[in-house]
């Protein structure tokens, strides 16, 4: 089944100079496995390929179920100097929670329930 | 300073320059702190600070400072609590003289002392490389200013004056935190594990609101209530270094193991060596343990050797910005969005260097490959670099011209020039750097 990362994980960017940390951080511990199996530096470099330039890295906090990926962008995009309407690139953690991943339907933990209650939409295109 | 029973209890009243003023009033009132901290410094603000203090020799600290002090000194004076602020920006001095006038207006004379040092624009080697591109710093415009992110070594000194107000520069944010708990517990600033903890209470208070429940709220995801009333954080500090987050009771806001998470994880560029002047610290066995009624115990962090060099924060004249952006509605809006782009893309024809032209709505924040659908209505945004102000003004008057010279039905046009300041990062060995204390006004000490 294909998931969206809106539906299984929060986010948070954050800036330094020319680059992002965005964080995905598991709704779920049991979604874990699935973010660090799926989620890679390079799927993640291709799905923000518009803004981040060159190699992400990926570093795992097992500790809180959570993966940081370091995005570079170009050398002239920085905070300052940038001419993107979003000169932080704060807003890359909305982006990076649209990246749908395919997941195995029978080995998928159950999708997190929404505070709301009502269970949250397959992702799925 | 008192400890509540062997506990330090430090909040943390604004996360950056343009923050709000009432929250920290609160946690001052309410938060039986023993040391408020004031975070307002970011990577340009200070390069900022430096250039008004060009323009006037009295100026160059946080132009907030006064309104948050004059709503501030009151309560902090009634509570005992203790300040700590890097909002002396670029001229530290002429923050604590104006503090210090405020508190003798008011007939409670202060002592304020400041922390100088971290201008370090004649120590770098301008030839060094920029950690953005590799190029030497100076090659990127005339440098204005070199600030030394300076630590606990720096802000002890002043802590130990006994003046109820510490006014800094660049000192780097989590230092704020951990150089009044180091000061209060006694800690010894080689004990690598106590600093670490120390960092991490730092880094997970240092921008305010970001970890109550600012910066988190998602309608029918991520909920929280009364985010117009946001209560900022405080932690209460245990002499071992374990540490309870939370806030002043009765806030809007939400202090739970989501929130902290999201802001353990923020700007860490590696979380084995998150590095700051007083340590090196590794978050990968930290402990987030969320405890119920906005209270998160956090513990865990691994501390190793202190980085041999400083970061330092360069600014340069990076010429000027031209901005100008204009809406359009209805049917066809995004074609007519597209037209208005092409044409002035055909008018301002390679005059300005580097042009970027986005439509909000569709592509300005994150590019194309993600939008989905046509919007109602749609902005075109052009933005432009030039080395002189009046190439960069072509940017703003050619979209001005859209107005009777473009597509049908824009509307809402803005459009303007401003100087840009770069911001690049270096290095500095730290015997480079030489901080000092003065204390102004008051004499009245604790």
């Amino acid at each position: 089944m294909r998931v969206r990362l809106y539906d299984v994980a929060h986010a948070r960017a954050g800036d330094k100079g020319n680059l992002n940390t965005v964080a995905l951080i598991a709704y779920d511990p049991a979604w874990y496995p699935v973010l660090c199996a799926e989620v890679t530096p390079e799927r993640v470099a291709a799905h923000l390929a518009d803004r981040v330039v060159g190699e992400v890295v990926r570093h795992r906090l097992d500790n809180v179920e959570a993966l940081i990926f370091v995005c570079p962008r170009g050398g002239d995009d920085t905070v300052t100097t940038s001419l993107w309407l979003d000169a932080h690139g704060k807003a890359l953690s909305s982006a990076l929670l649209e990246m749908v991943v395919d997941v195995d339907e029978e080995s998928a933990p159950s999708l997190p329930a929404r505070p709301g209650g009502a269970a949250p939409p397959t992702g799925g295109e | 300073m008192d400890v509540n029973g062997g506990t330090v209890r430090i909040g943390c009243g604004a996360g950056f320059a343009a923050d709000r003023v009432e929250p920290a009033v609160d946690l001052v009132e309410r938060g039986a702190l023993d040391t408020l901290v004031l975070e307002c410094l970011g990577e340009r603000t200070v390069a900022l600070a430096a250039l008004r203090r060009l323009a006037d020799p009295g100026g160059g600290y946080d132009p907030m400072l006064a309104k948050r002090m004059r709503a501030l000194l009151g309560p902090l004076r009634r509570t005992g609590t203790r300040l700590v602020t890097n909002a002396g920006a670029a001229h530290p001095q002429a923050a604590a003289r104006m503090v210090a006038a405020l508190a003798a207006e008011a007939g409670e004379p202060l002592a304020v002392a400041a922390v100088t040092g971290d201008d370090v624009l004649d120590r770098i080697d301008p030839d060094a490389p920029a950690w953005e591109d590799g190029r030497p710093l100076a090659e990127h415009g005339e440098l204005v200013s070199a600030n030394a992110y300076i630590g606990v070594d720096a802000l002890l000194p002043a802590l130990e004056t006994g003046a109820p107000v510490v006014i800094a520069g660049r000192a780097a944010d989590p230092s704020l935190f951990l150089a009044p708990l180091v000061h209060a517990l006694g800690w010894d600033t080689a004990d690598w594990d106590r600093m670490a903890a120390g960092t991490l209470v730092g880094h997970l208070l240092e921008c305010a609101g970001q970890v109550t429940g600012g910066y988190f709220a998602d309608p029918g995801v991520k909920p929280v209530p009364g985010l117009a009333r946001l209560g900022y954080p405080l932690a209460e500090v245990g002499a071992d270094g374990g540490a309870v987050v939370t806030k002043p009771d009765g806030t809007g806001g939400r202090v739970d193991r989501m929130t902290v998470v999201e802001q353990l994880t923020y700007e860490v560029t590696d979380p084995g060596a998150y590095l700051t002047p007083d340590v090196t610290l590794d978050i990968t066995g930290v402990g987030v343990e969320g405890l119920g009624g906005d209270r998160v115990r956090v513990g865990g962090a691994r501390g190793r050797a202190r980085p041999a060099e400083l970061k330092v924060s360069v600014g340069y004249r990076a010429g000027f910005r031209g901005e100008g952006e204009i809406s359009y509605a209805g049917r066809g809006a995004l074609d007519r969005a597209r037209l208005a782009a092409e044409v002035v893309r055909e008018r301002v024809a390679g005059a300005v260097p580097r042009l970027r032209v986005d439509v909000v709505g569709v592509d300005a924040v994150h590019g194309s490959a993600l939008s989905e659908g046509a919007p109602y209505e749609c902005r075109l945004r052009v933005a432009g670099l030039a080395p002189d102000r009046a190439t960069a003004d072509i940017v703003a008057e050619e979209v001005s011209a859209l107005y009777t010279s473009g597509p049908a039905g824009g509307g809402g046009l803005r459009a303007g020039t401003t100087e840009v300041v770069g911001v690049l990062s270096t290095t500095v060995p730290r015997e480079r750097v030489e901080t000092r204390v003065a204390v102004y006004g008051g004499g009245e000490r604790r």
